[in-house]
């Protein structure tokens, strides 16, 4: 495959993308993150953070602009390959998990992409382990609570390891604890992690860097400890920690 | 968090958890051995009313080896009891030549095609309950695939069984919010309100549909299903095809004897 290495793990530039009915989802975001970087994007509900959770992988194709992930483009011939590098844990784990079993469900992925057997058994067993459902394997993923269901989801995406994990608001119904296991799963991974969230503190726990998109545009990038700070910058874009919490005290 | 939570909802509540030898048996040869055992059944000619005494006893020892409390296997019999009711109409509306039983005139073709119905059916469904108790509904599956089922149906079946219970879960709370606010239709000059939530469910699980396939695209689906995995059955495990083989000996039997 063309990934240069050095290159960015995925580059948004330029991109703008609006709706058959008119309404603009993307109005030239440009977003670089590097290999290896955990980034958080904040914004509101109908920013367009899940319109650009869709270009991530080419199931939206930019309107206008580039994506490019790992040095390829995102364009219809490297679909497939994008598709295998960038993985997308969807809000609502239901509609993820459309197998009769958490195994078939995690094996589907690299059953696409061509595995048989012992690779196959080796990717499921790792993806399984590394969310800690092991034990589940065999479970009907309706027999899961939500916070397994969001983990086996997880586990559906890592089986196809790829260089890139993007989480679309990942907290969303989760009880404390389940948030808290998610939380540790997530430091334990060696990936690109994208969380695409307006769970702020969540954001500060899990990312290093914070970009803020509102109105189809990124307008704000930063450490997530200062992007949090702005306290101004987060009303403007109805942005709102906790009562009683203080980024700068965690 | 009670969101799609549908414990013990749909299909799957029929499995009875177990480890007997019939449990253990491959899905593929359950399958395929109701599958004949019904076919037997029904070929067998009913007069034969041994034949059917004896397929009877064969699926008992079946239940009785399976660990299935009988009383279990009677209730789930219960579902076949709208055919049965169609059945009994049999002896009085029937031509031909008439019996009387406790001074009732009853028509003698009526009664034998009653009958039929009744005998052959509860035979048919007791095995299915049988299979169904026996083999968890993703074994079901796999075992269709195994038998070379197309794909493409034992995936329209995986989808059916993996979201019946979802969409049950959010007409529930549907219906929950239509209490809530004070409306709980009854007669039909309300259906308008059941007319629509039965709508909005309807859009909703079109939209889940689309939100589905992202998923599965983002995962690289590109139009096939991958084969469910499984062990392939061993020979052992097709002892269990002595049911089909001994009730088509009995079929044959009772043919020959006529």
């Amino acid at each position: 495959m063309t990934g240069q290495a050095g290159a960015p793990a995925v580059a948004v530039r330029g991109v703008r993308f609006a709706y058959p009915d008119g309404r603009v989802a993307l109005d030239g975001v440009d977003l670089e993150v590097g290999p290896g970087e955990r980034v958080a994007v904040l914004g509101p509900n109908g920013a367009g953070k899940s319109t650009l959770v869709l270009h991530l992988n080419g199931i939206f194709e930019a309107q206008r602009g580039e994506v490019i992930v790992g040095g390829l483009p995102v364009v219809k011939r490297n679909l497939a390959e994008v598709r295998r590098r960038v993985g997308i844990v969807f809000q609502d784990p239901d509609d993820q998990l459309f197998m009769p079993t958490v195994h078939d469900d995690v094996a589907f992925g690299p059953a696409q992409a061509g595995l048989r057997e012992a690779d196959l058994a080796g990717r499921v067993a790792g993806a399984l382990a590394a969310v800690g459902m092991t034990d589940r394997r065999d479970a009907a993923p309706h027999h899961l609570s939500f916070g397994q269901r969001r983990r086996v989801a997880i586990a559906t995406v890592l089986a196809t390891e790829p260089n890139v994990l993007v989480l679309d608001e990942p907290t969303a119904n989760l009880d404390p604890a389940a948030r808290r296991e998610l939380t540790e799963v997530l430091a334990s991974l060696d990936v690109t992690l994208l969380v695409v969230t307006h769970d702020l503190p969540y954001a500060l726990e899990t990312c290093g860097r914070a970009v803020v998109l509102d109105g189809g545009r990124i307008v704000a990038d930063g450490s997530t400890g200062e992007v949090l700070a702005d306290r101004d910058l987060l009303a403007a874009h109805r942005l709102y920690l906790p009562v009683g919490f203080d980024p700068a005290r965690v | 968090m009670t969101q799609g939570h549908a414990h013990g909802d749909g299909l799957d509540s029929l499995y009875v958890a177990g480890d007997s030898p019939v449990h253990r048996v491959a899905p593929e040869v359950k399958i395929a051995a109701t599958v004949a055992y019904v076919f037997a059944v029904v070929a067998t000619p009913r007069e034969a009313l041994w034949a059917f005494a004896a397929d009877a006893a064969l699926l008992a020892c079946v239940v009785g080896l399976a660990g299935l409390p009988a009383a279990l296997v009677a209730r789930r019999l219960r579902i076949e009891i709208p055919f049965l009711l169609f059945a009994a109409f049999m002896p009085f509306t029937g031509a031909g030549p008439r019996v009387d039983i406790f001074g009732v005139s009853l028509s003698e073709p009526g009664l034998w095609a009653a009958w039929n119905i009744v005998a052959k059916g509860t035979l048919g469904v007791a095995a299915s309950i049988v299979l169904a108790a026996t083999t968890p509904v993703a074994d079901l599956l796999r075992g269709l695939g195994r038998l070379h089922v197309p794909r493409v149906v034992t995936a329209i079946a995986g989808f059916m069984v993996r979201y019946l219970g979802i969409v049950a879960g959010e007409a529930r709370r549907m219906h929950v919010a239509r209490q809530s606010r004070g409306y709980d239709p009854r007669w039909l000059w309300q259906a308008r309100g059941m007319a629509a939530s039965t709508g909005t469910l309807f859009v909703r699980s079109y939209e889940r549909g689309e939100r589905v396939y992202l998923a599965m695209v983002a995962r690289g689906y590109e139009g096939t299903m991958p084969a469910l995995e499984g062990r392939r059955a061993s020979v052992s495990q097709w002892w269990l095809a002595v049911l089909p083989l001994t009730a088509w000996t009995f079929a044959v039997a009772a043919w020959l004897a006529r």
